[in-house]
């Protein structure tokens, strides 16, 4: 708190939320973004596999005799079956760009594309831990689990920053039928990406492609002779007319935005594309929506 | 040097590099502007892309224009352009450089001073010795011929005299010129003047004369007369044509004693007068502080007129007995020492404690005889002060018991019963005469009028002292008038009344005189030639050439005849005399002088005081080229688009500002935002120890702290603060976190004066050795043995550990151990030792206020530390257990800093059965 005199209200709330949680900053950011969804009634109410009693029903023709409950079957006439509630949790598995080229931002009041991306991953984290999948993260060679820890690990985990320069998710053994949530600027190597996009569909594995972008890798404001940089400053790139690029620039960006959104339709994925100038809110509602309609 | 123009240049074939410009210009425009480097993570759909044109961006036009502007005027710079270079005239031999020096000259005498170093400065161009010289201070052995150097030096300490011209003959020193012919170049004042055409033959024969006078008329002021009750101020110039005016100022001492402008009056003089005339209308308690006046804006000894006693008078206060007779004017005791007094001084009339506040010179009592305790009592306070009382006497005071037994101390004797009547109806003897005045008395030769005669009187009462107490006598020798000193005052009584029943004295010109002589009125004009004969002057304040006053300091005193003949000299300088108690001023325009312009002989060159700097234009270029590369360095930027995210108009703003901004008052301001970041919220601080990585520690560790207090307690601190022991104001913070570093340099003493004032107004300092204490807080580590050095000079009162009832255990959380990164004992400031526990307690009633020190080895810092996004940096324990001991550690924090904010507030608790019980009855 450099500035005594703007002691800002949201100073104060988010040290307070900060407190009240017993987590680590970004997890209270990212649980108050959460807070702001409203879980709807949970499609798993309903009789299946699981410890929880759920109710007695009549058997009935096809039952097997080692499904009915003696004892209950015992004070009555009837034979019942004892249900259980249906406890099938999902697996949802997170790849949180963490590289270099996330770190990047135009303009100093506005986050950073990685800061972003893990707000919104972990949000949407906390949602689903609420809702009570387990949670993981694809680096994390450990298996998804449920449960704040779990969450405290996932967001230990978040703040380490990753020195490459462009991410790749981590090729790691998916379970069948997992849910995954990839959160990236999807601009390194197109082929890693596709592959594990095409491993995970192999797999059975649905989710959402969320590519964050800063609105200057959108709009490409340069000109003039300019040598750009990645990051890390690995690549680098020298014209002497930017303002002539412009135009090839978006053209490209929109053909590898294009082929995420394809590469998403044909293995039932959703796609979005979201900027760090927009609210996390939006995304995050949207984010929501999709791994809903995923499952 | 080689001139275009009025611009000449000291190095002209520099000028020859301004044909290398277009050369630049092409050179410039074959280089492209040099390359940003941006950092942009979507480099990656940039590869592979070709540029249509392999031609970059060429440099505009414009800005080639301006940077070989910029390259041209470092060029015309350094050929070092000169404007107005000075010309010299012809001519050889030495030089004689006259100046009239005279208060004429003091108005303008920077200019002149400027005229004469150029003249110099000339001379020495074309080789001429030359000998610089004042007619108004002729140099006493002559002057010599010497080089301009030697001179120039010594032009600055020239100064105008104020007066004009001695009246020794100015010839005399020139004729003993050496050498046959020298040129005399002449800085006249302007003002004719009697010897300057004698001068000038002597001049002429030796050499050919120049003549400098500058063209502004000279102003002078006449000394002020006080004529029919206003100052009559005439004010005199030196041409006549065109109308003109002038502010004429009064100057002197206000009330409370400071200098300042007392009045001010226009005077104007119509077309084709030399004088004008002003009348000054003041009241007379400003009149009398009037000290001098000038004509606003001249600096001039002529533009000044001083002022002495022929404008003071004197402030008499008249009392007399309260008098029921209406009408009878002539019979009033005043009214004769009225008609005395009024052409000469003011008179004051009322109660005397009116006249007493009125600050009169005199206080005239006319048969006063009835004075209240009070009254007298002022009155001779008064008196004791310098003042003069001046008593008549009269039926009452004869009839009273006034100065009968004793000596009244405001009567000069003792008074017999009565008094006696000569010559009157009952009584046989002739009214009595005057005696001549005794040599040595007050009214020694005054002539006593035939006519003056006493019929009635008050007699003194023979004593010893009465003898030398008489001032004048009757003819028989009884005493007329007698006086004593009183204090630094004195005290007169006339035996007679002051109005003419008993004595026909104060119908005579003698009694105007014997009260001008006991200086109850003041003498209305100048002294006469007589008058000054065999007097001598001495001067209080005198007046330079400027017009400035100065203490006279050790002058000479002035024989009167001097004074008489008047016109002033270096033998009689401008000022104020005094003699005794009366003053005089001389000034340098006497009453009925006039001023006229000089007139010179026709062939005479007169040529004008203007000065042509040579001005020299290299830093103005080079200036200027600067300024333009300035602008090119934006117009690059601009250019090159790195201005375009911080906007183009901020950025200008910003360079400007760092260019114009010195860093002075930054300290400052940095001491003051720390001070105002410190107050604004309880901070907790920590002693910079020099060693970054433990300062960084210490800082981690409170940040961690804070942030738990803020959670857990009421209490939210800021950022947690370094401080340098050296430097920072301690008083803000609360908490001192200290870690002892085996190698932290000792404080200075007058770190240690403050740590003490520190500790003293409650503070507390936190020790940390953070060696585990494995010494004991002995000399057994390094770190001990550095904690004992350092603390030895501290006020710190006797220690033991941490007792388990010490209100540490319980100001938050219930605590009975205190680790940190480490679990070892900890101390604090010994309970007393008659502190006992109460009956029922479960507490000792210990120590009122905060142990100043706590001291440990347990590393509480290392503990506390998070990062900023709330990680714990370091270590403790292991595991689980560690993470128990860590929040322990937390805890032992939350306590300290709570023990620091509310004091003994939850040992007070223990009170509270007994304060329950008093309330219960």
């Amino acid at each position: 708190m450099s500035d005594p005199a703007a002691i800002p209200a949201a100073w104060l709330r988010q040290r307070a939320e900060a407190a009240a949680s017993g987590l680590p900053p970004l997890l209270a950011e990212a649980e108050h973004l959460a807070a702001t969804v409203i879980l709807g009634e949970h499609g798993r109410r309903r009789a299946g596999l699981g410890d929880q009693f759920w109710q007695y029903r009549h058997a009935h023709a096809g039952d097997a005799y080692r499904e009915i409950d003696w004892r209950r079957s015992g004070r009555a006439d009837a034979t019942f079956v004892r249900e259980k509630e249906w406890q099938a949790a999902q697996s949802v598995l997170f790849w949180i760009d963490t590289a270099r080229s996330m770190s990047f931002t135009s303009d100093a009041d506005r986050p950073s594309k990685g800061a972003r991306a893990r707000l919104l991953g972990l949000a949407a984290a906390v949602l689903l831990n609420r809702g009570g999948e387990r949670i993981g993260l694809m680096q994390d060679p450990e298996p998804p689990r449920h449960g704040e820890a779990q969450l405290i690990r996932v967001a230990a985990e978040l703040a380490k920053e990753d020195s490459a320069d462009y991410g790749i998710p981590a090729e790691r053994a998916m379970p069948t039928g997992a849910r995954a949530v990839l959160i990236s600027d999807f601009l390194g190597d197109w082929a890693q990406v596709e592959g594990v996009l095409a491993h995970a569909a192999d797999r059975g594995v649905k989710g959402v492609i969320l590519q964050v972008l800063d609105p200057q890798e959108e709009a490409f404001p340069f000109d003039g002779r300019t040598i750009f940089q990645s990051m890390a400053g690995v690549l680098e790139f020298e014209t002497l007319k930017a303002g002539e690029l412009r135009n090839r620039y978006l053209e490209r960006l929109a053909e590898r935005k294009a082929r995420l959104s394809m590469l998403a339709d044909r293995t039932g994925w959703q796609y979005q594309c979201h900027h760090t100038g927009e609210s996390a809110q939006a995304a995050l509602l949207w984010l929501y929506g999709a791994l809903e309609g995923v499952r | 040097m080689w001139s275009i123009g009025p611009v000449a240049f000291t190095a002209p074939w520099l000028l020859l590099g301004l044909a290398a410009l277009p050369v630049l210009w092409w050179l410039l425009r074959a280089v492209p502007p040099a390359p940003v480097r941006r950092l942009f993570p979507a480099v990656t759909l940039l590869m592979g892309l070709k540029d249509d044109e392999s031609e970059s961006d060429r440099t505009p036009w414009w800005l080639l224009l301006l940077r070989c502007l910029a390259v041209a005027a470092v060029i015309i710079g350094f050929a070092g352009p000169v404007l107005n270079p000075e010309e010299t005239q012809g001519g050889a031999g030495p030089v004689l450089i006259l100046t009239d020096a005279s208060w004429a000259s003091a108005s303008d005498w920077r200019l002149r001073q400027g005229k004469i170093a150029a003249l110099v400065d000339e001379a020495g161009r074309a080789g001429r010795p030359v000998a610089v010289a004042a007619v108004s201070d002729p140099p006493a052995g002559g002057v010599e011929f010497q080089s301009a150097d030697a001179w120039s030096g010594r032009i600055s300490g020239l100064t105008p005299a104020p007066w004009a011209m001695p009246a020794t003959d100015p010839g005399e020193w020139i004729a003993g010129l050496q050498g046959g012919g020298f040129d005399t170049w002449w800085l006249s004042d302007g003002l004719a003047r009697d010897g300057r055409a004698a001068l000038l033959e002597i001049l002429r024969a030796r050499g050919t004369v120049r003549v400098f006078q500058s063209g502004s008329e000279r102003l002078a002021l006449r000394p002020p007369v006080f004529r029919d009750g206003v100052i009559v101020l005439e004010a005199l110039r030196s041409e006549s044509d065109g109308a003109r005016e002038a502010t004429l100022r009064a100057i002197g001492p206000d009330p409370a004693g400071v200098e300042r402008v007392l009045a001010e009056l226009p005077v104007a003089f119509g077309a084709g007068e030399k004088l004008a005339t002003a009348e000054l209308s003041v009241p007379a308690e400003l009149r009398n502080r009037i000290r001098r006046f000038e004509i606003a804006g001249l600096r001039s000894a002529g533009a000044v007129a001083l002022t002495d006693d022929a404008l003071k008078r004197r402030k008499v206060g008249l009392l007399a007995a309260r008098d029921d007779s209406e009408g009878a004017e002539l019979l009033s005791p005043l009214h004769y020492l009225r008609r005395a007094l009024e052409p000469t001084a003011d008179t004051v009339e009322g109660t005397l404690d009116d006249i007493l506040l009125s600050g009169p010179d005199v206080v005239v009592l006319a048969d006063v005889a009835g004075l209240t305790a009070l009254e007298s009592d002022a009155l001779e306070d008064w008196v004791s002060e310098g003042g003069l009382l001046l008593r008549f006497a009269g039926p009452r005071l004869a009839a009273s018991d006034v100065s009968r037994a004793a000596e009244d101390p405001l009567m000069p004797v003792r008074l017999r019963a009565g008094g006696r009547s000569v010559g009157g109806a009952m009584s046989w003897g002739a009214p009595k005469r005057l005696r001549p005045f005794a040599e040595g008395t007050a009214f020694h030769g005054l002539d006593i009028p035939d006519d003056v005669t006493v019929t009635s009187q008050v007699m003194a009462q023979p004593d010893p002292s009465l003898s030398g107490r008489v001032i004048a006598a009757l003819a028989d020798g009884t005493p007329l008038v007698t006086g004593k000193t009183l204090g630094q005052g004195r005290v007169v009584l006339f035996h007679v009344a002051a109005n003419a029943e008993w004595s026909t004295l104060p119908l005579s010109g003698l009694f105007v005189q014997m009260l001008e002589r006991l200086a109850v009125s003041t003498r209305p004009t100048q002294p006469s030639a007589e008058e000054l004969d065999g007097t001598t002057w001495a001067p209080e304040r005198v007046l330079d050439g400027f017009g400035a006053e100065r203490d006279a300091g050790t002058l000479p005193g002035v024989p009167g005849e001097r004074l008489a003949e008047g016109g002033v000299g270096p033998d009689l300088r401008p000022g104020l005399y005094a003699s005794g108690d009366r003053r005089v001023a001389v000034n340098v325009i006497g009453d009925d002088e006039m001023l006229a312009p000089a007139e010179w002989p026709a062939g005479l060159v007169v040529e004008g005081m203007a000065v042509q700097e040579e001005a020299r234009l290299k830093g103005g270029f080079l200036t200027a080229a600067l300024m333009l590369l300035l602008a090119d360095i934006m117009a690059t930027l601009a250019l090159g688009g790195r201005l375009a995210r911080t906007g183009r108009g901020g950025a200008a703003a910003a360079l400007v500002l760092a260019l114009a901004l010195p860093g002075a008052g930054e300290a400052q301001q940095g001491s003051d935002a720390r001070a105002v970041q410190a107050t604004s919220e309880t901070v907790l601080a920590y002693v910079q120890t020099g060693d970054a990585a433990l300062d960084r520690i210490s800082e981690a560790g409170l940040r961690g702290l804070s942030r738990t207090l803020t959670r857990r307690t009421a209490v939210e601190p800021a950022d947690p603060i370094g401080v340098d022991l050296e430097e920072d104001e301690l008083a803000f913070f609360p908490l001192l976190y200290w870690p002892v570093g085996a190698g932290q340099p000792r404080p200075s003493a007058e770190a240690y004066a403050r740590l003490n004032a520190y500790l003293r107004t409650g503070g507390m300092i936190l020790f940390d050795t953070r060696d585990a204490n494995i010494a004991g807080v002995g000399s057994g580590s390094p770190n001990g043995r550095r904690l004992q050095a350092l603390a030895a000079p501290l006020d710190i009162p006797p220690l033991e550990p941490v007792p388990g009832d010490h209100v540490l255990t319980r100001t938050f959380y219930l605590l009975q151990e205190f680790p940190g990164r480490y679990n070892g004992a900890v101390w604090v400031e010994a309970a007393p030792p008659d502190a006992a526990r109460a009956e029922g307690m479960p507490f000792r009633d210990l120590n009122d206020g905060v142990t100043p020190v706590v001291i440990g080895g347990n590393d509480w810092a290392a503990a506390w530390a998070v990062d900023e996004s709330g990680q714990p940096n370091f270590p403790v324990g292991r595991g689980f257990a560690g993470e128990r001991q860590r929040e322990f550690a937390l805890r032992f924090g939350v306590n300290l800093v709570m023990h620091v904010l509310t004091g003994n507030y939850k040992s007070d608790q223990v009170h509270v059965p007994a304060l329950l019980d008093r309330l219960g009855q």
